[in-house]
C-alpha cells in the first residue's frame, strides 16, 4: 500500500440529479496524519467523506483506503479500516442501550462473547462515558451522544477516523473535551469542519475545498494565514489568529 | 407534540424492559416465541360465543408479567391504546345477533353481546401476551428467533427495519408538527391541504434520514442481521418451559376447567 492510508486520484462525483459533488480531487493521507477538510456549506466536504466509507461510489477517478480501492467487493475491509463518525449522532445510534450500540459493530465483526464486554468497556472508558453504558442513547445529551458515537467507532479499532463536523452542536466545554480526546488518538484523522480554531489545534494539515475542487492543501497555520485564499473560498481567518482586538485599535 | 415525543420514549421503553435479567429474560427467544404462538392459536380457536373457557388462559400473561417483573400498568396502558380496533371489530355484534344465548339471573344475554365480549377477551389475552413477549425479548431478539425458526429473511428484515425506523418517522413527524404549530397561530386545527403537504414531506424526510441511518449501519459492518450478545442455546430450561405450557394450554383447550370446578364445588 506504498505507505499511504488514503489515496484519492482525480476523484469526481456527480449526483444522480446532475448536481456537482466533487470534481478531480487528488490527495494522500499518511498513517497518523490529522487532516482538516474545510470549506463553505455545499463545497463538497461531506460528499468527499462519503467516498471514504463507500457510502458513495466515485463517478470518475479512484480512491483507495488502506491500499484497497473503494469498490463494492472491498467494502467490508474498507469499512473496517475507515471508521466513519456521522454528523448527527442520532443517525448512528440505534440500539436499546449505549452498551449494545458499541457492541453492534463488534458483533458484526464476529467478536466472541468472552472478549466483547471488555472491548466495549474499554471503548466507553476511552471516551469517558462508561457510567452511561446502560442508558438508552436517545435520552443522552448531544455531548454524550457524540461521545457514544465515537466509542462505537473507536471500538472497531479503525486505522483512520473519518469525522463529519464533530464539534457541531456542542457546548464549549464538550467541544474542549472532544478536542482533548481526539489529541489522545493516534489514528489517522480526516475531519470535515467549519470550526477553524478546532482545525488549527487538532490538525497539522488542512485541505480547503471550494466548489468541489481542492483550493489549497498544506500545513494548517500556513493555509489559514492566507487571507485572500480564505476570502475567495468564503471562509474567515480563525479568531485565534486575528490578534488582540484591543491592541489593534 | 408532547404526546408524540412521549410515545417515542415509550416505544424505546419496550426495548429497555427487554434488557432485564430475570430467568424469563434469559430464556431462549425461540422457546418464548413458540409458546406464545401456541397460546394465540389456542385462544383464537374457541367458538365465537366462548367466554368462560377463555378465563384460565389469563394464567400465561399473568405469569409472564409477574415472573418477568414487567410493569403491568404500563403494559395495560399500551393494550388500551390499541383497544379501539377490537371495539370496532365487535361493536355491531350486539345489534346484529339479538337471539338470547343464556340467562344470567334475570338478565338475558344475547349471542351478539356474548361474541362481542368474547372478542374483547381474546384481544386482551393475545395483545397483552404479545406485548409481554416483546418486553421480555426485545424486537431484535424476536427477529433473530424468527430467522432461526426458518421464517424467510425478507420478512424478518421488514420487521427489524419497521422497529428501527418507526422512531425515525415519529421523530420527524414530531419536529414537523412542532415547526408548523409554532408558526400557525390558530390553535390546533390543520387544514387538509396543509396536512397533505406535511405527510408528503414527512415521507421524503423520513426516507432521506433512513438512508443516512442505513449507511451508518453499513459502515459498522451490518449485513442483514442484528447480532445479539445474549447467547441463545436451547437447553433443559427451554424444553421444560415449552413442554409445561404446551401441556397447560392443551388442558385448558380440551377440558372445560370452569365447569369442572363448578361441578366439583356443587358436588355433582
Amino acid at each position: 500500500m506504498n505507505g499511504y492510508l488514503i489515496e484519492a486520484e482525480n476523484l469526481s462525483y456527480v449526483y444522480p440529479d446532475g448536481t456537482r459533488g466533487i470534481s478531480k480531487v487528488s490527495f494522500k493521507v499518511a498513517p497518523g496524519e490529522a487532516v482538516a477538510l474545510v470549506g463553505e456549506n455545499g463545497a463538497g466536504k461531506s460528499t468527499l467523506l462519503q467516498h471514504l466509507s463507500g457510502c458513495l461510489f466515485a463517478t470518475g477517478g479512484v480512491v483507495s483506503v488502506a491500499g484497497l480501492p473503494v469498490i463494492k467487493e472491498n467494502l467490508p475491509a474498507v469499512r473496517r479500516a475507515a471508521g466513519m463518525i456521522f454528523q448527527n449522532p442520532d443517525d448512528q445510534l440505534f440500539m436499546p442501550t449505549v452498551f449494545d450500540d458499541v457492541a453492534f459493530g463488534l458483533l458484526n465483526l464476529g467478536v466472541g462473547e468472552g472478549e466483547l464486554e471488555a472491548m466495549v468497556l474499554k471503548a466507553l472508558e476511552t471516551v469517558g462515558i462508561a457510567h452511561l453504558r446502560a442508558r438508552p442513547p436517545y435520552r443522552l445529551s448531544q455531548g454524550e451522544k457524540r461521545a457514544a458515537a465515537i466509542a462505537a467507532v473507536v471500538a472497531l479499532e479503525p486505522e483512520v477516523l473519518v469525522m463529519d463536523e464533530p464539534t457541531s452542536n456542542l457546548d464549549p466545554r464538550a467541544r474542549r473535551r472532544l478536542m482533548r480526546l481526539l489529541k489522545t488518538f493516534d489514528h489517522a484523522k480526516i475531519i470535515a469542519t467549519h470550526d477553524l480554531d478546532f482545525a488549527l489545534e487538532i490538525c497539522d494539515r488542512t485541505i480547503v475545498i471550494h466548489e468541489g475542487t481542492i483550493a489549497a492543501d498544506g500545513p494548517t497555520t500556513e493555509v489559514f494565514s492566507k487571507a485572500d485564499l480564505l476570502e475567495r473560498c468564503n471562509l474567515e481567518t480563525p479568531p485565534s489568529m486575528r490578534g488582540c482586538p484591543n491592541c489593534a485599535r | 407534540m408532547q404526546t408524540i415525543s412521549t410515545q417515542i420514549f415509550d416505544i424505546g421503553y419496550m426495548d429497555t424492559l427487554a434488557g432485564g435479567d430475570t430467568a424469563l429474560h434469559r430464556l431462549d427467544a425461540r422457546a418464548k416465541l413458540l409458546v406464545t404462538a401456541l397460546f394465540i392459536v389456542c385462544v383464537v380457536s374457541f367458538n365465537h360465543y366462548e367466554i368462560s373457557r377463555l378465563m384460565p388462559f389469563f394464567l400465561y400473561p399473568v405469569f409472564l408479567i409477574a415472573a418477568g417483573e414487567l410493569p403491568a400498568g404500563y403494559l395495560l396502558r399500551k393494550v388500551l391504546a390499541v383497544a379501539p380496533f377490537a371495539v370496532f371489530v365487535g361493536m355491531f355484534n350486539p345489534l346484529l345477533d339479538r337471539g338470547t344465548l343464556f340467562q344470567l339471573g334475570p338478565l338475558a344475554v344475547s349471542g351478539g353481546a356474548a361474541s362481542f365480549f368474547s372478542i374483547l377477551l381474546r384481544f386482551l389475552l393475545t395483545v397483552t401476551t404479545a406485548l409481554a413477549l416483546v418486553a421480555l425479548t426485545g424486537v431484535n431478539g424476536i427477529c433473530a428467533a424468527l430467522e432461526s425458526c426458518g421464517v424467510p429473511k425478507v420478512f424478518v428484515m421488514q420487521l427489524l427495519f419497521l422497529n428501527r425506523y418507526i422512531t425515525v418517522l415519529a421523530g420527524e413527524a414530531g419536529r414537523m408538527a412542532r415547526a408548523r404549530a409554532l408558526r400557525s397561530f390558530s390553535a390546533g386545527e390543520m387544514p387538509a391541504a396543509v396536512f397533505a403537504r406535511l405527510a408528503g414531506q414527512l415521507l421524503l424526510r423520513a426516507y432521506a434520514r433512513a438512508e443516512r441511518i442505513y449507511s451508518a449501519m453499513l459502515c459498522r459492518g451490518f449485513y442483514g442481521r442484528i447480532q445479539l450478545q445474549r447467547s441463545s442455546t436451547v437447553g433443559g430450561k427451554e424444553i421444560a418451559f415449552v413442554a409445561t405450557w404446551a401441556a397447560v394450554f392443551t388442558l385448558f383447550r380440551l377440558v372445560d376447567i370452569p365447569q369442572f370446578f363448578g361441578n366439583f364445588l356443587t358436588g355433582l
